[in-house]
């Protein structure tokens, strides 16, 4: 130490406002929220896209229908236990049926590079159809398009579907109310760290598979057991805690969730820990968090455990009141602490 | 999971809490030195079931966050390069230098590659013969075994096209810093149980005795942490001031030699800026002569920028253990971890991100 006088006590200015997409402004986090919110509502207000929902609800001739789209980018296209086929559809009929909506008909758009194999194309498309057979929807209309090599990611499937609301009353985060039960249909973290154990660079050996699954069964067992459904939410990017805070800032309440009541395999506990990633900010496409009333938490609970794809339903926590919407964890040795957003991308921490 | 639950056990975690609990009669105010155990201590909740006497500074151990902004600007000047593939671990990527980060170059065309091993960085140049690939070499002594294994593996191999930018940094230095500066409250320090598996615990027995500061060599788990509080409240509560090694499943007395080994054949012990605090004498590492031609600061180069770092926010302070995260007027309003101000804010283990995750209020 030269001096103590060499203590100079200066950061930096932060950068200027990104003038450029970044990866994390499709992270599900923070940026993306952001972009939606600065770029997107003011462009296309609408009343449904201001609901912040999976999907729009709309009503048609006495009826109400859902209506959603997505697109699937993911890398690589072929992973343990799907593919992106997989993952197109059941990811637009889980956007449905988190509208409380029974899918019916579902699109295909598919963006091409140049030189793909179309072997692979063949084992996505077979995907495709036995997971639309899985799901009891059609796939009734779809586009191709191939860009020049170098200027698309091999595969990108978009998908988007039609469905009809059986709930009684609308699924919506707004009716949540403090003292709601809130459940999550399984475990969590299975698709990202399937993905995350066949990427390039890193080498580990996983029995993991992807979650990848529709979820209308369970929500099909909910709305006929006669519970009062207040808010659906599938927990794909971001993970559960990117959920939770969504429907705790759209409903303005608070939510309270216990650690060790969240269910994490042995195996993706595992890959979490050397990795440095928390499993509540992992992607799952087979999993989704239900918020029912205090007095249906219990039977809502027994149905789902009642149904192959909930089947390790757990009840996680709850809605309170709260100043400022929240969602706080308590941890397994009863240390209460945020539990925030995803900001950015996850990153590997370096030791 | 073996080696973590019985870590993590609520009912072994209690049980320290109460024992810290019977043994503090004064208040007392130590340091955890590492980021990955503030991150715990937060993240468990341990530092609201703690009695209120005893206080917990955040040290400096977070390497993303002691970086200079002079490096990441150099960083951000080769990766912009267009025959350059940049590789980091995932923490620096979202460091702001002074003029964006490597997100915003990567976002701006540059090839940068978050890595996993500094030895995925020498399989990128091998495979890539016609780029120059750079390693953005970050890191206590716990980074910088692996570091240097690269290195010699590159020089045996004849690459030509595989450099490193070195940000290495010493923690036994930084930790006299903190002693000398004459707004120390710290009376005592949790060791950084990772760094002492690889250097022993020789520098930290010297500074005890120096100082009158005793020291537990602490891991990373919450019952670790409370293991180690304990430990330190026994030894201020007796006025002993000796080193004592709480992570004994890790950390050996001598280390790890072969280890030691490699980062002297390889690096040499250089001064170093440290972002936020300035430069601390004897504190960093750089490649040794015979390793020169694998300076990416050679290769490119780089002249030293000589950037000011404008006085905005007190991570200088909040590295030091002077000042909390919280107590920044910047803090949670100005700084996010989206528009980070300090590099603290930025990485996982950064102690302001600690705060804004698990700790806003």
């Amino acid at each position: 130490m030269a001096g103590n006088k060499d203590f100079q006590l200066a950061c930096p200015l932060p950068p200027p406002a990104g003038d450029r997409i970044q990866l994390a402004h499709g992270g599900g986090g923070r940026l993306t929220r952001q972009l939606i919110e600065q770029i997107f509502l003011p462009a296309f207000s609408g009343l449904e896209l201001d609901a912040r929902h999976d999907g729009a609800v709309l009503p048609f001739e006495g009826a109400r229908l859902a209506f959603t789209t997505d697109s699937f980018v993911v890398d690589p296209p072929v992973f343990p236990g799907g593919t992106i086929g997989d993952l197109a559809i059941n990811g637009t009929v889980n956007d449905l049926a988190m509208c409380g909506a029974e899918p019916l008909h579902l699109s295909a758009a598919f963006i091409l590079e140049e030189g793909f194999p179309v072997d692979t194309l063949r084992t996505v498309a077979e995907s495709m159809r036995l997971a639309a057979t899985r799901a009891g929807v059609g796939i009734v209309t779809g586009d191709t398009k191939v860009v020049d090599r170098g200027k698309g990611g091999g595969v990108f499937i978009s998908t988007s579907g039609i469905g009809v609301v059986r709930t009684p009353s609308a699924v919506d985060p707004r009716r949540v109310t403090p003292g709601d039960a809130v459940l999550l249909s399984g475990d969590i973290g299975s698709h990202s760290v399937a993905i995350l154990s066949v990427r390039g660079g890193l080498e580990f050996d996983s029995p993991v598979t992807s979650d990848t699954v529709s979820l209308w069964p369970a929500v099909d067992a909910l709305i006929r057991a006669g519970i009062e459904i207040h808010c659906l939410r599938d927990a794909t990017r971001g993970g559960v805690a990117t959920a939770l805070n969504e429907i705790a800032s759209t409903a303005g309440i608070s939510i309270t969730v216990n650690e060790s009541e969240v269910p994490v395999t042995e195996p993706v506990r595992g890959a979490s820990e050397i990795l440095g990633l928390d499993p509540l900010y992992m992607a799952n496409e087979g999993r989704f968090l239900a918020i029912v009333p205090q007095s249906d938490g219990a039977r809502a609970l027994e149905t789902l455990r009642g149904i192959g794809v909930s089947s390790g339903a757990r009840m996680i926590g709850r809605v309170t009141e709260g100043g400022r919407p929240r969602v706080t964890l308590r941890s397994p040795i009863g240390g209460m602490r945020v539990l925030d957003m995803l900001s950015g991308e996850q990153l590997p921490r370096i030791c | 999971m073996k080696y973590v639950d019985e870590y993590r056990d609520p009912a072994a975690a209690r049980a320290l809490i109460s024992a810290i609990a019977r043994v503090a009669r004064r208040d007392w105010t130590v340091m955890e030195v590492c980021g990955g155990q503030t991150h715990t201590l937060l993240k468990s909740g341990i530092l609201q079931l703690l009695p209120a006497g005893i206080t917990l500074v955040h040290g400096p151990g977070c390497p993303v966050c002691v970086t200079p902004l002079e490096q990441i600007d150099k960083a951000l000047e080769i990766a912009a390069r267009r025959q350059v593939i940049f590789c980091s671990f995932g923490d620096m990527l979202r460091v702001p230098g002074s003029a964006g980060s490597l997100f915003d170059a990567k976002a701006a065309g540059g090839d940068v590659r978050i890595v996993y091993s500094p030895l995925d960085a020498v399989n990128l140049a091998r495979d890539n013969p016609r780029r120059q690939v750079v390693f953005f070499a970050v890191g206590f002594e716990t980074t910088a075994p692996a570091n240097a294994v690269a290195v010699e593996q590159a020089g045996r191999t004849g690459l030509r096209n595989f450099s490193i930018l070195s940000a290495h940094v010493l923690v036994p230095p930084a930790l006299e810093a903190i002693l000398q500066s004459p707004g120390c409250r710290v009376q005592g320090f949790l060791a950084p149980g990772h760094v002492c598996a690889v250097t022993g615990l020789r520098d930290y027995e010297r500074i005890a005795e120096t100082y009158r500061v005793p020291i537990v060599v602490t891991g990373f788990e919450p019952v670790d942490l409370l293991d180690g509080i304990r430990l330190l409240v026994e030894q201020l509560e007796r006025g002993s001031a000796a080193v004592e090694n709480q992570y004994s499943r890790v950390v050996r007395t001598a280390g790890n030699p072969a280890a030691q080994d490699a980062v002297s054949r390889v690096f040499e012990i250089c001064p170093r800026k440290w972002r936020g605090i300035g430069e601390i004498p004897a504190s960093g590492l750089r490649l040794r002569a015979a390793y020169r031609e694998f300076d990416a600061e050679v290769r490119f180069n780089l002249a030293a920028t000589g950037v000011a770092e404008p006085p905005e926010c007190i991570s200088g302070l909040v590295l030091q253990g002077i000042r909390k995260p919280h107590e920044c007027s910047a803090f949670g309003i100005r700084c996010t971890p989206e528009t980070p101000m300090g590099a603290p804010m930025v990485s996982s283990e950064g102690a302001c991100a600690a705060y804004y995750l698990y700790g806003r209020q």
